[in-house]
């Protein structure tokens, strides 16, 4: 019995070796001897992505929008002139001018920084909490978890908008201007108040089931502490759905941000936000149609860029699908 | 020379059952491990036997200190092993390792098998200092009989057996005295499982290895065994050497389950009795009084549900929890 056995291991130890062989050829290009793991190899992965590369550059470019606006114009976003009331894009203004005469190509610019200000934060905020929450329910004693569920379902279930307008109204009198940075924070908190059930929803079931795979047994079996089953099991497993999530809100929240500005409860002039521009184009949509599209257009780029990137990782750390 | 290394005594693990959404009600248990009581010896294989649910693998969860266990206890080397705490607890994870039954989700999809094999000494900084790391992980990886270059591989890479061999070598890294091997070959092929079970038997004699292997396929747990535990709803029904069981069969049930075992001969067929048990296991939570087996057992008389068997030498020589234990030869 043991002996065709072991010949039988011999054969494959053979087999492995001669696949061994045949796989050195795309072995061969990564250099022997430095330790790989999932992030290197995803790293190598991604940079060989034109998808991923087009969508960071992209991203780069709007990240220096919002920091250095002066770079790309050296026009005054805030300089009105009713003279070029609704101009159409010449050479002169590349984007047209608005209803108050201001250069729309100077405030898709400087808007860039209050956007994506919002979009980014609020999905930081909303993955962060939502993340941590949904890990610790699943972790937790079950009327813990219970608790923590129905107290993420009670912002759940308050319409957006309507949570929205009642937070922002209730900080800010509606006669009162407050400081662009004030305002900012509030809009960034409100949204990721009333979003991270979700997040935290997505990664309690995710935690849920990754945490009864036979793997996270082996590592406690080892004495695996449990910040190490947490960071080292837990979370590249469960990272895939909560980033796909992120990416989609991320173009939420840069959405939302345009509902709350038009809704004249988030950002408001004097801050100058895709958002804003979004909104004040609405009664002139038809006489002067750049006053929407181009800043919609921004907002369409930079969400797809990094709803691109999103998908890119996603699929980078997916060792299956390489 | 029977030097006992884990000595098991009336280990019980129950799991609650609960109702009700918010306020849950206990409304039974689970009698998963019912008073199950062996000793392993040092380079010995104890074979644990028995159909699904009847707790061979709630019985390694327990064994590996991942479940807390209702009441009993178990000593390692002679120390109480569910009183450890903290580095002594430590200690005790790198001197009893696990070998579990799926290679398809042991094994984390999003590591490198470098990584997975590494990770004992990662969490043992103590056994290897990090220089030496990669080299006893190619080691590792050559002991089990694939290719050292294969570290930077990921799981999906490989076949289930080549999988079953990297869980072992993870297994290995931290030289244990005792691995549990929760059922590791049943999810593999025939002709893999011949090469998983020999690659056991093989470890076993070169680093002088004890085994707790549970199986529920008798021919397998026959082949490495040199003494067979045959569990039934949570409890030992019978014990004994490899040859006493499957020779000299006491119990009702282990005669059954011996007599389904396929003889793989052609002009042995209809020559054998076969016992055929009708019905289902009963359920865990609210077992049969009396002896667990009565309600399929066709010797089964007023005695058997009222009076418990204990496990004890009756006929033959080894003990046998039933009330009518004799033996019968079915292979």
């Amino acid at each position: 019995m043991s002996d065709p056995g072991a010949s039988g291991a011999g054969l494959e130890r053979a087999a492995a070796s001669a696949v061994g062989d045949l796989s050195h050829v795309d072995d061969s290009s990564q250099k022997q001897g430095k330790p790989r793991s999932l992030w290197s190899d995803a790293w190598g992965e991604l940079r060989r992505k034109p998808t991923f590369i087009i969508s960071l550059v992209i991203i780069f470019i709007v990240v220096v929008m919002a920091a250095f606006p002066s770079l790309f114009t050296s026009v005054d976003p805030r300089a009105a002139n009713l003279d070029n009331y609704l101009k159409t894009p010449s050479a002169d203004a590349w984007f047209g001018y608005d209803v108050q005469g201001y250069d729309v190509y100077a405030r898709a610019i400087y808007g860039a920084r209050a956007s994506l200000l919002v979009g980014l934060f609020s999905t930081l905020l909303t993955v962060l909490i939502g993340s941590v929450v949904g890990i610790f329910a699943s972790y937790a004693k079950s009327w813990v978890d219970s608790l923590l569920s129905r107290f993420g379902d009670i912002f759940a279930g308050v319409p957006f908008v309507l949570g929205a307008i009642v937070i922002l109204t209730t900080f800010n009198s509606p006669t009162e201007n407050p400081s662009a940075v004030r305002i900012i924070t509030q809009v960034v908190l409100s949204i990721a108040v009333l979003s991270w059930p979700v997040s935290m929803r997505i990664m309690r079931s995710a935690t849920l089931v990754a945490k009864q795979q036979d793997y996270v047994k082996a590592a406690r079996g080892l004495g695996a502490s449990p910040l190490r089953i947490v960071f080292r099991h837990l979370l590249p497993n469960t990272v895939a759905p909560v980033l796909v999530y992120a990416t989609i809100a991320l173009g939420a929240f840069i959405g939302a941000e345009a509902t709350l500005a038009f809704l004249g409860i988030g950002l408001r002039p004097p801050v100058v936000s895709w958002g804003v521009m979004i909104s004040e184009s609405r009664d002139y949509f038809q006489a002067a149609p750049h006053m929407l599209l181009f800043p919609a257009g921004f907002v369409t780029i930079t969400v797809l860029a990094f709803v691109i990137l999103g998908d890119a990782v996603r699929d980078a750390l997916d060792p299956k699908s390489r | 020379m029977a030097e006992p290394i884990l000595e098991v005594t009336d280990l019980v693990k129950h799991f609650p059952v609960r109702v009700g959404v918010l306020f849950k009600r206990t409304i039974g248990h689970v009698k998963a491990v019912d008073g199950v009581s062996f000793t392993l010896n040092k380079g010995e294989t104890l074979g644990v036997v028995g159909e699904s649910g009847c707790g061979k693998s709630t019985l390694a969860q327990v064994l590996m200190r991942l479940e807390p266990p209702t009441s009993g206890g178990a000593k390692f080397e002679g120390r109480d092993m569910f009183a450890m705490r903290g580095a002594e607890l430590r200690k005790l994870r790198r001197d009893i390792q696990i070998v579990l039954q799926d290679p398809y989700t042991s094994l984390n999809p999003r590591m490198t098998v470098g990584d997975i094999i590494g990770e004992p000494f990662e969490i043992h900084t103590d056994v290897a200092p990090k220089g030496s790391r990669r080299r006893k992980v190619q080691d590792l990886l050559d002991t089990v009989g694939l290719n050292p270059e294969h570290i930077h591989r990921y799981p999906h890479q490989f076949s289930g057996g080549q999988r079953q061999r990297i869980g072992i070598a993870r297994a290995l890294a931290l030289r244990p005295k005792v691995i549990v091997c929760d059922e590791p070959v049943s999810a593999l092929d025939v002709s893999i499982q011949a090469q998983v079970m020999n690659l056991l038997g093989e470890l076993q004699s070169d680093l002088g290895l004890s085994y707790v292997f549970i199986a529920h396929d008798l021919s397998v747990v026959r082949h490495l065994s040199d003494r067979v535990a045959v569990m039934y709803l949570g409890k030992i029904v019978e014990t004994g050497t490899e040859d006493q069981i499957y020779e000299r069969p006491t119990h009702p049930y282990t005669q059954a389950l011996l007599s389904a075992v396929p003889v793989p001969d052609p002009t042995q067929r209809g020559t054998r009795d076969v016992i055929r048990l009708t019905g289902d296991v009963p359920s865990p939570i609210n077992p049969p009084s009396g002896c667990h087996f009565r309600t399929r057992c066709w010797k089964a008389q007023d005695i058997c549900a009222t009076e418990e068997p204990e496990l004890v030498v009756r006929a033959g020589d080894h003990p046998s929890a039933c009330h009518f234990a004799e033996e019968r030869s079915v292979v």
